[in-house]
């Protein structure tokens, strides 16, 4: 395998943006991770970027959204319709060609104009669940109340976000943070039973970029990169009552494959509802006691919808990069209730 | 005993939007209701994006300033229209052009009326026909079609990128 850095890595803030579009959203935050390493578009090998139309409601927003790159004269270029964190690993297998030396990852999302959770809903299967209509909010809280009854608490819930708020308040791009104890949180009424409002992520509108660098290149863009030792991904059957919803058996094996060995200095876990990184942490074999477990605050804190997986790669990088840590892992997940996990293995030394 | 295929389902399918054009072409729309046709230049190669949408998509850089075009323009290249569309109603044949309104380095789909079809061509000089005031909303469709104006034809130089 060649040896891939993230060598750069920018977000935008996450809010509701009533007033730009993807492309005016995307623009400064491609500007501020190319500025570090120097580069041009057309010193960019391949350009892969992650979105889905569905969110913003206009066709082939992911075309215009290219606008930001200057692809002219034409560049080597894909899209994928999933979560930039996918985009990422197209790029990765892209580099793995070795032909090209750097690759540029964007994703980009609007989740305010339309109904998310209900947008959501068009990854069931068009046939039995989908014409039901269960929006994303209802199938997490069918998995949280899976979870519980496997034997857990609702005390745990409530850790996993007063933590995320407490370590937001250090993340300039989250949307939410604030020191809150756990008590307050289970003082607040049910949303949908089990979970409460706070167990459920932001609606959020955002982009990140990140530039990978293979080999001396990345050495020479990057002081201290942040190198992929090991990247897969993994899913999960589509209906919902063919698997075990209080576990993950995808990020697991992604994670088995990816090399994570239950050792990390830090993690970023991309669980946009409470539950989901109690699961995704226990399927990676990690614990709190050893790791750092979304030092950014996480999905909980903000959640831009087909951002956030690539979001955790960056930040896992960025915090490698500047010392904070030599070995993190960083996991996205896509479809409903976990279906699909992307987990990266990511160290730093320097 | 064989049982019937089934060729078919129905799920109605349903999601509500509250679209953001975005600042520039917020700022066009916003032109368009004032009779002005409005775009903006790319600080890098100085070309004036009519609508403008995020950034120039040629250099990859934010728009600087907002630019007033006129509502004079070329014909650079046009179709003639013989079959109707299900939801536009004009007299067949009709002409759908491109127009480049001058001070643009875009064009415009519009429609060309007031000559007669076998008459229009290439490098002609235009000018918008604007609906009646009262009518003006946030929409291109302000500009109901181009008409001639009484000018020499453009020089093909002038206008072959656009083609
Ligand atoms: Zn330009």
């Amino acid at each position: 395998m060649r040896d891939v850095a993230v060598v750069s890595f920018a977000q935008s803030a996450t809010r509701r943006d009533q007033t730009r579009n993807e492309v005016e959203i995307l623009l400064p935050v491609l500007r501020e991770a190319m500025a570090p390493t120097g580069l041009t578009t057309h010193d960019i090998g391949f350009t892969c970027s992650g979105s889905s139309d569905y969110l913003a409601g206009q066709a082939f927003a992911f075309v215009s959204a290219l606008d930001a790159v200057g692809p002219w004269p034409p560049i080597q270029e894909s899209h994928v319709e999933m979560d930039g964190a996918w985009a990422l690993y197209e790029a990765w297998v892209r580099l793995q060609h070795g032909d090209i030396d750097t690759a540029l990852v964007y994703a980009f999302g609007k989740s305010s104009p339309g109904d998310v959770a209900r947008v959501l809903s068009l990854q069931l299967d068009p046939y039995v669940t989908g014409p039901l209509w269960p929006d994303a909010i209802s199938l997490a809280a069918l998995q949280a109340r899976a979870f519980l009854e496997a034997g857990h608490d609702e005390k745990d819930l409530a850790r996993v976000v007063a933590r995320s708020r407490r370590n937001a308040v250090g993340n300039p791009h989250a949307q939410l943070s604030g020191d809150i104890d756990e008590a307050t949180l289970l003082d607040e009424p049910l949303y949908a039973d089990p979970l409460r409002m706070h167990d459920c992520p932001p609606i959020s509108d955002g982009a990140a970029v990140v530039v990978l660098a293979a080999g001396d290149k990345a050495r020479e863009l990057c002081e201290r990169p942040a190198w992929i030792r090991g990247i897969d991904h993994r899913i999960d059957v589509q209906a919902l009552g063919s698997r075990d919803l209080s576990q993950s058996a995808s990020t697991r094996l992604a994670g088995e494959k990816a090399g994570v060995g239950g050792r990390a200095d830090l993690a970023e876990l991309h669980a946009p509802f409470s539950h989901q990184e109690l699961i995704v942490a226990e399927a990676l074999g990690l614990d709190e006691t050893a790791t750092s477990i979304n030092p950014s605050g996480g999905a909980l804190a903000s959640n831009p919808v087909m951002v956030a997986g690539l979001v955790r790669i960056g930040e896992a990088a960025r915090r490698l990069s500047a010392g904070e840590g030599e070995r993190a892992v960083a996991h996205a997940t896509s479809g409903p209730a976990l279906q699909q996990n992307l987990v990266c293995v990511l160290e730093a030394t320097s | 005993m064989t049982a019937e295929p089934i060729t078919g389902i129905v799920t109605p399918i349903r999601l509500d939007y509250t679209y953001t054009p975005g600042t520039s072409p917020s700022q066009f729309l916003r032109g368009m209701k004032e009779g002005r046709i409005l775009g903006r230049r790319c600080p890098s190669c100085a070309k004036v994006y009519v609508p403008p949408r995020g950034g120039c998509p040629m250099c990859g850089v934010e728009f600087a300033e907002e630019v007033r075009v006129a509502d004079t323009g070329t014909l650079v290249t046009f179709a003639v229209v013989n079959v109707n569309f299900a939801n536009r109603v004009i007299d067949l044949p009709y002409v759908s052009g491109e127009v480049r309104f001058d001070g643009s380095d875009t064009t415009s789909m519009v429609l060309v009326q007031g000559i007669p079809v076998d008459q229009v061509r290439m490098g002609m000089r235009v000018k918008a026909h604007w609906l009646p005031r009262d009518e003006w909303d946030f929409t291109f469709a302000n500009i109901d079609y181009v008409e001639p104006l009484d000018e020499p034809d453009a020089d093909y130089e002038s206008y072959k990128e656009f083609v």
